[in-house]
């Protein structure tokens, strides 16, 4: 992993096994990163006066990784399982600088994460990177899109009891409303974005998975600037407006996407 | 190269450069110290903190006795600039903090300085007191009025000296122009107007007039959700009334001539440098942002500072920079952590020597870094109070980027990035700097 980190280096790919071992090394660490990008626009959301400037340079990032992971296939997994359109095979050597999250890392403080904005944020519920992996790798979609800021958003205030068992159902169901929560922050954050700008056209199997989930999870103009004509939210407000969303979700539409999921993940997570 | 004073610096037989420089101040501030600028003289120096304070810094006339000696510099006046306000409409707190402090060249025998937060300008003007007229006619000494029938004989009150005292008092308030955080305020070389510039907007003031402003650069998209770029700086150019720039947080560099049209949303010419492929990453875009631009006090040049470098331009070619200086390029591999703990947003500043042969700027661990052009060559020093024993030189500091760590050097590992240098300056004359750390002010010079 060590030549991971050197700088500007273009990585030359052995054959076999490490091909692969680095690539999903680096598609895990390209999730954290995302991860950790959306949380912090989650926060800033929160402050009193975000910083537009670093709103603009953290979004902008969330689309680079979101582009990119559109362009390499991550998406193309999901599709073909959906039975969408097939993108041909996309080359995986990437030439950008690894992520890096050393080991290192682990004695740090609190992570950002676990730091403000959330009332009752248990440090559990947020874990650093490697142990995000592990997690998603073992126990959730080996998410992409989803599952990204599902867990930032699995507090006791906000979670909504809809009757879905919660060990089975939490991942899934975390990453159905997250994946979309993602696509729909960012979406809101810089507009037309999401899919469209790496695979031509949407993906209407992708689009009727999420077609339920509330996309107005965001006021646009408080995340960005905190300054709005509207009644401007603060924190508390916030998250009532995320319960609220999740409360628009029906039971049933949820079990069967749930189940539908839980197929394609043994799938994914399978091979 | 400008006549004038040249920096100290010997060219030692081992071949490395020294700068020598003595810490001659050092001043512990109540708050953190978000701004720092010498006057045009350099014998005033003011600084702005997180509390809306202003303290000014005056340096003390030379002693005949001691002519190669320079004089110190104490403080000189204090005031509270800007308060704390709330905006109602948004619900938002508006923070005092002084984000720039931007002197006026000297007219009379007052000095004027504009200061601004992050919603408001203010122009103060601070001005000296060391007489008073005694031998009033009908009031006494303490301002009682006499009984008339008292008064027997007139008198002309005349001026007596009294203990110096300095008074700010606010002379123009430029309120309610700035939607977004300002950032930048600049003075026009006419000294008539000035720029001031936030996120989106930059507008330009008359000094007298304080209702209205013009604006003059505006890059709000229609859409928000289409907003991928923001203004990060901006600057007078220091000779050409009509032109100014302006840095972006993708890392362009705007020159604008405010001739060729009143919205200088076109601009005249654009600076930008080809990324380079090998380096890109997630966080390219990032560390390109721009967090401060200066010009050349000769207006020829001027300098960017972004997140990993200092970068010359030269305003006759837009392609690239002409010299490009690493302040810590060790950072590079660590750009994932200093994203996460939000260090990559740090907004250091830059700043030229008097005669432009020297460029200045701040790091982490306390450190800072001078480049000197014309050696080509570079110094890290640190502004602690165990590094800077008064009287005595500045030892230059090295970072350990890999392999074994000699002594004295320090590993990147054990850099502390909660002491950021971010605001320096620098004397326009004369060998003297100011340097701040997180709430103390160094004033290190190269003569005692």
């Amino acid at each position: 992993m060590a030549n991971m980190y050197s700088k500007g280096t273009k990585r030359k790919f052995s054959d076999g096994v490490d091909n692969k071992a680095v690539a999903a090394s680096y598609s895990l660490q390209r999730q954290s990163l995302l991860d950790m990008s959306l949380l912090k626009l989650q926060l800033c959301h929160m402050l009193a006066e975000p910083n537009l400037c670093r709103s603009v340079l953290i979004a902008n990032t969330v689309r680079q990784i979101q582009e990119e992971m559109a362009h390499d296939g991550s998406w193309q997994v999901v599709t073909e399982a959906l039975g969408g359109s097939g993108h041909g095979p996309s080359d995986r050597l990437v030439d950008t600088e690894v992520l890096c999250q050393s080991s290192e890392q682990q004695d740090g403080g609190p992570r950002l994460y676990s730091v403000m904005g959330y009332d009752g944020c248990r440090e559990e519920e947020v874990v650093t990177d490697k142990a995000l992996c592990s997690v998603v790798v073992g126990d959730r979609a080996p998410a992409l899109l989803l599952g990204t800021i599902g867990h930032c958003w699995d507090r006791g205030e906000l979670r909504v009891e809809d009757g879905v068992s919660k060990d089975s159902g939490t991942g899934e169901e975390e990453g159905t409303k997250s994946g979309e929560g993602a696509k729909m922050a960012t979406g809101q954050v810089f507009g037309t974005f999401e899919i469209k700008n790496g695979a031509p056209g949407s993906d209407p199997a992708l689009e009727e998975l999420f077609s339920d989930v509330d996309a107005s999870y965001y006021d646009l103009d408080t995340m960005l600037t905190g300054m709005q004509s509207a009644p401007k939210m603060g924190p508390y407000d916030f998250l009532d407006s995320l319960a609220s969303s999740h409360g628009s979700v029906s039971n049933s539409s949820c079990r069967a996407d749930l189940n539908e999921l839980d197929h394609i993940m043994e799938i994914i997570v399978g091979s | 190269l400008f006549p004038g004073v040249y920096f100290t610096r010997i060219k030692r037989l081992d071949g490395n450069l020294q700068f020598n420089l003595l810490l001659v101040m050092l001043f512990v501030t109540a708050d953190i110290i978000s701004t720092v600028e010498f006057n045009h003289s350099g014998e005033l120096l003011a600084t702005g903190d997180k509390g809306g304070r202003v303290v000014i810094f005056q340096q003390e006339l030379e002693s005949k006795n001691q002519p190669q000696c320079r004089g110190e510099y104490n403080v000189y006046s204090t005031f509270q600039s800007h308060e704390p306000e709330f905006d109602y409409l948004k619900s938002l707190e508006i923070e005092e903090k002084i984000n720039k402090i931007r002197w006026l060249p000297q007219k009379n025998a007052a000095q004027f300085l504009l200061s601004t937060n992050d919603k408001t300008i203010k122009l103060w003007k601070i001005s000296e007191r060391d007489k008073r007229p005694e031998g009033y006619n009908l009031k006494e000494e303490d301002g009682r009025y006499r009984d008339p029938t008292t008064v027997t004989t007139l008198r002309v009150p005349v001026f007596q000296p009294m203990d110096l005292m300095v008074e700010a008092s606010p002379r123009r308030v430029f309120a309610n122009a700035h939607t977004y955080h300002i950032n930048s305020i600049s003075v026009n070389s006419d000294c008539e107007t000035y720029l001031s510039a936030d996120d989106l907007r930059i507008n330009l003031w008359n000094l007298e007039i304080t209702d209205r402003s013009f604006n003059i650069v505006d890059i709000k998209p229609v859409n928000m959700e289409e907003l991928t770029e923001v203004i990060t700086a901006a600057e007078f150019h220091p000779n050409q009334c009509n032109t100014f720039v302006y840095s972006s947080s993708k890392g362009t560099i705007r020159l604008c001539d405010m001739r060729a049209s009143a919205l200088c949303d076109q601009h005249s010419k654009l600076f930008e440098e080809p990324e380079d492929p090998s380096n890109r990453s997630f966080f390219s875009e990032i560390i390109s942002s721009i967090s401060d631009v200066k010009f050349s006090h000769s207006g020829r040049y001027m300098m960017t500072r972004d997140y990993l470098s200092v970068k010359i331009w030269d305003l006759n070619m837009e392609s690239r920079p002409v010299e490009t200086y690493q302040v810590h390029e060790y950072l590079r591999s660590k750009l994932c952590s200093l994203y996460e703990n939000d260090c990559i947003f740090d907004k250091f500043e830059c700043c030229w020597n008097g005669n432009d042969s020297v460029v200045m700027t701040g790091s982490y661990n306390n450190f800072f870094r001078m480049f000197d052009r014309g050696y080509r060559q570079d110094v890290t020093l640190e502004a602690s109070r165990e590094s800077s024993k008064p009287r005595s030189v500045l030892k230059p500091r090295k970072v350990c980027t890999g392999g074994k760590r000699k002594k004295d050097e320090i590993s990147v590992d054990s850099l502390d990035f909660n002491k950021k240098i971010l605001h320096t300056a620098w004397h326009p004359q004369d060998n003297i700097i100011a340097v701040a750390t997180t709430n103390n002010l160094y004033i290190f010079q190269d003569k005692l």
